[in-house]
């Protein structure tokens, strides 16, 4: 027994380095899994107070590209008003809906929450972004986030006033996607080198794909609504020996200057969700 | 003004130039992130002990990760050069002393040379562990050697910049006093 406490007091320091190595990495790992921080709450809190005060001082020198993308947004909304389009005609006759559903009354199935960006980055393999919303404000981990202009990445945690949001740019990052023009579907993920550029991969060579075709978000990525923009085509990568299209995107989102982004809540997640589940666990 | 409000006052310095400066500096090429934030712990004074050493390094680092959400990336890279850094000095200081008669390590208290060997190893310790476990979740070995000798680059060219700039006065301490 002495000699074990003779060889821990020995070799202290070195036990001590080895413990806090060991802390560090399992906080790292367990983070890269489950994106689920140690002191996460205080941390998120205090580093979002600061970046907070920071964004102050960022925002002011970047309100015209901030209202610019605002301004355009509201344009393409207002093109969408009812009020704009005629009906075809007079010679509809008049019927009498036979289903027994009142079609007017509508599900809302994806509610749109605004927040506004405090801290975020593009220089690393995995950025983050930092909105001012969380927890109290109705913000849960799997939610997806738009700009004005295209998609950004999804929640992955939340403290009470603050959520941080996995970027489009981070090296797990993935999103199901489909072509504007043909609806075949693909994903699409960051490889790390340039922040203008993501790839866009598993869409069939049977598909036609030209430069400057829009890529949207597809109907199966249930944490975004259909047709949302991602990006536009930029270049096809020849590769003869694949079935399948290797495409660099030009991201929709300026992630440099993003100021301002909407949190998609998906009502019925859960319930896809939990059928989803238990179908699986039936036949496994 | 004490060492220790120094240090204080340095701890919280850098991390703030790293994640409100440094991290905001448009990518010029994936293989370069600006790193200047460890030099904090390259400067901390010769009469720390071990454990207090290491255990700051863990600190420092864990407060830097909360920042960019990696909570332990930059932990590990610090506790890893606070703990090398005393076998480092040791073979480096020239003459006898040196470490009792200096506050801190600097180029007035170790010399040119030294003190530049000293700052390359643990350079590329830190940034070659950093990377290093950046390269087990993704990337090829290829990334891997040409982020450690890019990011490496400009963080000694940084480092000189703030030696050069930030010219550290260390006054020689005698016993006798």
């Amino acid at each position: 027994m002495r000699n074990v406490f003779l060889f821990i007091k020995r070799y202290f320091n070195f036990l001590f380095f080895l413990v806090l190595q060991i802390i560090a990495l399992s906080f790292l790992f367990r983070y890269n899994k489950f994106h689920q921080a140690a002191f996460s709450n205080v941390a998120g809190e205090v580093t979002g107070r600061f970046s907070e005060k920071y964004n102050g001082i960022e925002y002011y020198f970047r309100l015209k590209s901030t209202n610019d993308a605002l301004v355009k947004e509201n344009e393409r909304l207002n093109q969408m008003l009812k009020d704009n389009y005629e009906a075809p005609g007079q010679l509809n006759r008049l019927m009498t809906d036979t289903v027994m559903i009142d079609s007017l009354k509508k599900i809302q199935k994806y509610i749109y929450r605004d927040a506004k960006v405090v801290a975020s980055s593009v220089s690393s393999q995995t950025n983050y972004l930092t909105i001012h919303r969380g927890s109290s404000q109705q913000i849960r981990p799997n939610m997806g986030v738009i700009s004005p202009s295209g998609i950004v990445g999804t929640v992955v945690s939340t403290s009470p006033n603050f959520a941080v949001v996995m970027s489009m740019l981070h090296r797990q990052y993935t999103v199901v996607v489909k072509l504007k023009n043909g609806g075949e579907r693909g994903k699409v993920e960051w490889d790390g080198v340039n922040p203008s550029f993501v790839t866009l991969k598993d869409v069939p060579k049977s598909a036609k794909i030209n430069k400057g075709d829009s890529i949207v978000t597809s109907e199966t990525s249930s944490l975004f609504p259909p047709g949302i923009l991602v990006g536009t085509v930029s270049e096809i990568v020849e590769d003869k020996s694949s079935s399948f299209y290797t495409v660099k995107l030009k991201t929709a989102t300026n992630f440099y200057n993003v100021q301002f982004v909407s949190v998609i809540d998906n009502t019925q997640l859960d319930e896809q969700k939990k059928l989803e589940d238990s179908t699986r666990k039936k036949f496994q | 003004m004490s060492e220790l409000l120094k240090n204080i006052i340095r701890f919280f310095l850098f991390i703030i130039i790293q994640v409100f400066v440094l991290f905001k500096v448009p990518p010029l090429h994936r293989f370069i992130v600006p790193y200047l934030y460890f030099l904090f712990i390259l400067w901390l004074p010769f009469s720390l002990p071990r454990f207090w050493l290491t255990f700051i390094g863990f600190v420092y680092g864990l407060t830097l990760d909360y920042f960019t959400h990696t909570p332990g990336l930059h932990a590990a890279a610090c506790t890893l050069i606070a703990y090398v850094r005393p076998f480092i000095i040791n073979l480096m200081i020239s003459q006898e002393g040196t470490d009792k008669n200096y506050a801190s390590p600097s180029v007035t208290s170790m010399g040119w040379a030294p003190y530049a060997t000293y700052v390359l190893v643990l350079t590329l310790l830190h940034h070659a562990f950093l990377v290093f476990l950046e390269w087990m979740s993704f990337g090829t070995f290829f990334f891997f050697i040409g982020k450690v000798i890019g990011t490496s680059a400009i963080s000694l060219l940084l480092i000189l910049l703030t030696e050069l700039l930030f010219f550290r006065k260390e006054q020689f301490r005698t016993n006798t006093a």
